[in-house]
């Protein structure tokens, strides 16, 4: 009988997932996702939009992946006494897009991240602790000067970031909120990769009473910077004008086929101007 | 106006129901009884030699069935290649053998060195990484032009050289074209990469071999333009299979873009491991191995010369083009740059003497073959862009530069041997100055400016030539393959039809418009005619979907097809109307007898050819199916004029497309709304060459674009909604339904009006030493571009 | 290997799943075959679901973690009576597709997009698909498409 032509030819079959294999746990307290961190080789996922496909390129094998996502605690967005807008490290980009409404350049920046499927799922406590080095999330966490509180221990921005894809929380160590004290005025400016669409420099300015704070993204080797130069010049004059003028960050700047470490330095200063513009 | 669901109305596709719901049935909604699933363990390096698999920890890996490794293959056939060129001098093209899986070497990343069918897809993925390869890596050849060095590392030992061939054409003319080179008065030359393209349908190739023991019959599903080409080479040239005992079945598949033409390892091997193991053995390609082994496009680097007269006509025109194969030849790839390509060169234009010399190369990349347009496109791209730059130089306006050169009279044979039977590049012309209101550019670009953008209008001219023919000339240009296309159109005894054709549809909407031209020559409605196709059991023969050719071959042969079968059932009619045969008459479904009141349904006919009562046994067979086969006699030449204008960020160097306008000539249309829609996709990926898609080996030959990371496709925000127009129509004067090709059109025309667009922008602006960028026009490159 | 309940277009699917198993293989095994895999990093588009009214890349979720959730796929789309829905019916009408591999995913996230935005701007519509790659119709007939969807007349936009 050769008869495969329109019908479907049998019933449920297990389709393919080429990861590795690995355990899996969905915790609802923090206690208990800790506990379960416990475990050699255990990681803790939480929205998934990096992890899932870097599991799928078998460029990770965890023995067991702690998912975050059920923990009520870790989820929504508040203010804080001291007027910071406070993220609970499972509240998904959509999430922040939509109820960061205290400060607009952070709830623009969450609302441009990925495509709108991908920010129903990722997460802030997931894109900090991945610290990808074309992420928008650290650009935001280091010019707001924000703390990341985890659960043994705040830290601020400054101090979280360590390189590309590393920072300094310890092995079963998690982010639970992150607090930013909200700016008079601040904008973040994405210039995207063509294929990938992550920032090819991503430039976040903040402007609080004591000064600016200028944090890039994309461009340099060690992931997320401060660009100091360009905080100076901004705290005094904060117009455009007051960049064009500089020079570039002499940080060591990433080239690929997306463009040359030269032509991100430019991107840089072109970023920030057009920040700072739009932060009015 | 057309008929509702005939010939020239905007049918809407009956295929989308299926679509629109999640009923559609690709090769990977294909699952078998009993089925394994097969992971390939693929070179990670682009050169080297096997020195040693070890297959032993990963037989013992759970769920693992078999591990196939090139050993398995020795004594059965190579993956064919389906055309052989003759260079210059007389002799045929190198032509390197192409193992199933690798024997002794491997010749690119992603080159299959071994298989592990296993019971599920993660145990043979497990065992792949357990075995064991000893590669000792070689020097690897990326760049065609060291490639072809001396002391080159060769991509195969026992060939001479990384020389596939050195082509000439038309060989006899190149004295000639010296001469007149000699005498120009003026020379505009441009040296140019066409980039290296992935064709990416959205769907990955899937194959699922299954072995019927009790028959001995062989069956492929497979995700193919053409399953009955798969068939024939498969079955003839690697597995020793004859027809009668293989089926290809390629249900729903999900694009192509000639990137699902080609015969390729996978599907040879899992129907060689059925055979074997007597059970179905399935393979889904990820987006990475996609990647790595569906063939590339494009990739051509080339020195143009335009010679003009002192009064701007032009006089000659020449060519050298260095043209990637791959490691491999892909099944079409020697054709692409020849045959596809040299016979374009003249474009839309009357120059009087043209040279064309190709030098396919060998290097250690994914083979390279057709993908949308083939050779068309990059005859087109490199004539476009030096007919701009020789208007820049002489300061004369390129559109009417190109007007003063246009064909005129028809039919027209150009000194590449090819004869276009009609066209009007002087209305396509007018029409695009219409529709893209070029009168108005000035108007915009103040627009712009006022806005800090930069902006550029840019215009080309393309010709294509499709539903490549006939087939006896094609065999003597070196094609191993028929070019006709087959139907059988059945007629059920109440009245329906089902028409099975080799062309397969795979987004083209055949299943709507091939029965608006059956129901149309009938009078019925169009709901009453079935298309069969994907099924090498159905169609007789088939050479399937690409090229253009779709509705000019394979419509063609439903015509023929579909006269047989009107006139058996005049005869039928004309029994049963007691009349002669030749005053019958059918119109709107119904049998007449001229000058009577006689009539007879369409129904009535068909019930009496299988209730055959009243019926002429003696002369006429009963039933009512008639196949026909159909041999072009010449291409189709559809042609157009596009005008793409950009505005060009001077900060940043992006740019971006503010309009994109295309005025084309296909001839007659069945379904202008699917000719509109075929027109889009190919703007897109044309937009997509120009401005974003560019496939990119380091040095090493490491693929750097091996997924949308980093490889960009275009998405929704890159591209505008676009005018179209097809009113300029001059029917095709040899297909019976004067039809020619609309397929390729858009991705052949759009991408040097792209580039002439951003160059005319970064001229205005008063870059005045730009003449030329390379595609992709991505922003870092603009840019770098502006810093001079 | 443990036995999971999903709520699919309303009704319980259950089935085998390891902690590896992503929601798009679930699916595809159950025979919900109209969510498709076009690509590995999760930006192709072809997978779109929705789980609990929000769209997501059925790729990039494992099983487990839609375990009690409410999914939606292209096979619960069409109106009650088998009819094409509104954004469907307007995909046919505007020959919004056709190869029909990045269809469902396209028809789920112009669903979810007119949830949150009834009348889409076309600037809106093309910003909401940056996750939604169409290699066949280069976006026009979708996004007109989507646009008719939404009530709008979409007479001026070329094309035929």
């Amino acid at each position: 009988m050769k008869g495969q032509g329109r019908s479907k030819a049998t019933g449920p079959v297990q389709e393919e997932t080429k990861m590795y294999a690995f355990d899996f746990e969905r915790p609802d307290t923090i206690d208990d996702a800790l506990k379960a961190l416990g475990a050699e080789d255990a990681q803790p996922l939480s929205g998934g939009q990096t992890l899932i496909p870097t599991l799928k390129s078998r460029l990770a094998m965890p023995s067991k992946l702690v998912s975050l996502t059920a923990i009520p605690e870790l989820k929504g967005i508040c203010t804080s006494d001291d007027g910071a807008l406070c993220v609970g490290a499972a509240t998904t980009h959509a999430e922040v897009a939509a109820g960061a409404g205290a400060y607009p350049a952070l709830a623009a920046l969450a609302g441009n991240i990925g495509d709108p499927a991908v920010r129903n799922r990722g997460t802030i406590g997931g894109s900090l602790a991945n610290n990808d080095p074309s992420a928008c999330y650290p650009a935001a966490a280091l010019a707001s000067g924000a703390t990341i509180v985890t659960n043994s221990r705040q830290i601020a921005a400054d101090d979280f970031f360590d390189g590309m894809f590393t920072t300094v929380l310890d092995e079963g160590e998690i982010i639970v909120e992150v607090r930013f004290p909200v700016p008079q005025k601040a904008s973040y400016q994405k210039f995207e990769q063509p294929a990938s669409r992550f920032a090819l420099v991503g430039v976040f300015v903040a402007k609080y009473p004591d000064g600016v704070r200028v944090a890039v993204t994309g461009a340099a080797e060690d992931g997320v910077f401060r660009w100091t130069q360009a905080e100076t010049a901004l705290s005094s004059d904060f117009s455009a004008g007051a960049v064009s003028g500089l020079d570039v960050p002499d940080n060591a700047m990433i080239g690929d086929l997306h463009g040359s470490p030269e032509y991100r330095a430019h991107l840089v200063k072109v970023m920030t101007g057009r920040a700072v513009k739009a932060a009015g | 106006m057309p008929k509702d669901g005939g010939i020239g109305a905007s049918t809407k596709r009956r295929e989308d129901i299926r679509f629109l719901t999640g009923t559609g049935q690709y090769t990977d909604d294909i699952n078998l009884r009993g089925q394994a699933h097969v992971a390939f363990l693929r070179s990670d390096v682009a050169h080297g030699r096997i020195k040693g698999i070890d297959t032993k920890a990963a037989e013992g890996m759970p769920g693992v069935v078999r591990i196939f490794t090139g050993a398995d293959f020795e004594g059965v056939g190579g993956l064919p290649c389906g055309w052989q060129v003759t260079d210059r001098h007389g002799e045929v093209m190198q032509e390197p053998g192409h193992p199933v899986l690798a024997q002794g070497k491997v010749r690119h990343v992603g080159d299959p060195i071994a298989a592990v069918v296993a019971e599920t897809p993660e145990q043979a993925r497990d065992a792949v990484e357990a075995i064991a390869v000893d590669i000792e890596e070689l020097p690897a050849v990326i760049d065609m032009k060291a490639a072809l060095a001396d002391d080159a590392p060769k991509v195969h030992d026992d060939l001479k050289s990384n020389l596939c061939y050195d082509w000439g054409f038309v060989e006899e003319n190149k004295a000639a074209v010296e001469e007149a080179f000699g005498k120009a008065a003026h020379v505009t030359s441009l040296e140019l990469v066409n980039n290296r393209l992935v064709a990416n349908p959205m769907e990955p190739r899937v194959a699922v071999g299954d072995f019927a023991a009790h028959s001995g019959e062989s069956t492929l599903y497979t995700t193919s333009q053409n399953p009955h080409v798969i068939r024939l080479l498969m079955g003839a040239f690697v597995l020793g299979i004859p027809e009668h005992k293989l089926r290809v079945v390629a249900p729903d598949v999900g694009g192509g873009f000639g990137s699902k033409i080609f015969h390729y390892a996978e599907e040879a091997f899992c129907t060689f491991a059925a055979k074997q193991l007597k059970r179905p053995v399935k393979w889904t390609s990820s987006r990475a191995e996609a990647f790595m082994s569906d063939a590339h496009g494009r990739d051509h680097v080339t020195k143009i010369e335009l010679a003009l007269d002192a009064d701007n006509n032009f006089t000659a025109l020449r060519t050298e083009t260095y043209a990637n194969m791959g490691a491999y030849l892909s099944t079409f790839a020697p054709s692409v740059p020849t045959w596809l390509h040299g016979t374009l060169m003249a474009g839309n234009y009357r120059t009087p003497l043209i040279y064309v010399n190709v030098k396919a190369v060998f290097t250690n990349t994914v083979p390279v073959d057709a993908y949308r347009g083939a050779g068309r496109p990059e005859a087109t791209y490199q004539l476009e862009r030096v007919i701009d730059k020789a208007a820049r130089e002489l300061g004369v306006d390129p559109i009417a530069l190109r007007r003063q050169n246009f064909v005129t009279e028809f039919p027209y044979a150009t000194p590449v041997a090819v004869e276009y039977d009609t066209g009007d590049y002087v209305a396509t012309m007018d029409k695009l100055e219409e529709i893209a209101d070029i009168s108005g550019f000035e108007k915009r670009l103040a627009e712009s400016k006022a806005r800090g953008k930069l902006r550029g209008l840019g215009v080309n001219c393309y010709i294509e030539a499709c539903g490549i023919a006939p087939s006896n000339l094609v065999g003597q240009l070196g094609a191993r393959a028929g070019l006709y296309e087959s139907a059988t159109v059945r007629v059920n005894a109440t009245g329906g039809l089902v028409v099975m054709t080799g062309s397969h549809s795979h987004g083209q909407g055949h299943e709507t418009s091939f029965p608006q031209v059956v129901a149309d020559m009938i009078g019925i409605d169009a709901s009453m005619v079935e298309i069969e196709h994907g099924d090498t059991d159905k169609a007789p023969m088939g050479m399937g979907t690409y090229g253009s050719r779709s509705l000019a071959v394979g419509g063609s042969a439903i015509v023929r097809a579909t006269e047989k079968i009107i006139a058996k059932a005049k005869r039928i009619a004309a029994h049963i109307m007691e009349a002669s045969e030749d005053d019958i008459e059918l119109k709107n479904g119904q049998f007449t007898v001229a000058g009577t009141d006689k009539s007879l349904a369409w129904g009535d006919v068909t019930l009496a050819a299988y209730v055959p009562h009243n019926y002429p046994l003696d002369e006429l067979e009963p039933g009512l199916e008639e196949t026909a086969f159909y041999d072009p006699s010449n291409f189709t030449y559809p042609a157009g004029a596009y005008a793409c204008e950009v505005e060009v960020d001077p900060e940043t160097g992006k740019v971006t497309i503010e309009s994109f306008a295309a005025a084309d000539d296909f001839g007659n249309i069945v379904n202008p709304m699917i000719v509109s829609g075929q027109v889009h996709g190919g703007l897109a990926q044309g937009i997509g060459q120009a401005l974003l898609e560019g496939c990119v080996y380091d040095e090493n030959g490491q693929l750097l674009t091996g997924s949308y990371m980093d490889y960009a496709m275009p998405r929704a925000e890159d591209v505008p909604f676009y005018k179209v127009d097809h009113s300029c129509q001059t029917p095709c004067t040899h297909n019976p339904l004067g039809v020619k090709g609309c397929g390729e059109a858009g991705a052949i025309g759009s991408p040097p009006a792209v580039v002439n667009a951003v160059v005319d922008a970064l001229q205005r602006a008063g870059h005045t030493n730009v003449m030329h960028i390379d595609m992709p026009l991505s922003p870092s490159r603009v840019w770098k571009t502006m810093q001079g | 290997m443990s036995d999971i309940t999903i709520n699919v277009n309303g009704k319980p699917v259950s089935g085998p799943v390891e902690g590896r198993t992503l929601l798009v293989d679930f699916l595809r095994g159950a025979g919900l075959t109209g969510t498709h895999v076009g690509c590995d990093t999760s930006q192709c588009g072809a997978c779109v679901v929705h789980v609990d009214g929000k769209a997501v890349k059925a790729c990039s979720i494992f099983a487990v973690e839609a375990e009690g959730a409410e999914v939606a796929t292209i096979e619960g789309q069409a109106n009650p009576d088998g009819s094409l829905n509104v954004i469907q019916q307007a995909f046919q009408d505007h020959h919004g597709l056709q190869c029909g591999f990045c269809t469902p995913g396209m028809v789920m996230s112009a669903a979810a997009l007119l949830k949150e935005n009834p009348r889409p701007s076309e600037h809106e519509i093309r910003e909401y698909l940056e996750g939604n790659i169409c290699r066949c119709t280069g976006y026009h007939n979708i996004v007109k498409a989507i646009m008719a969807a939404s009530g709008q007349d979409v007479s001026a936009i070329a094309a035929e």
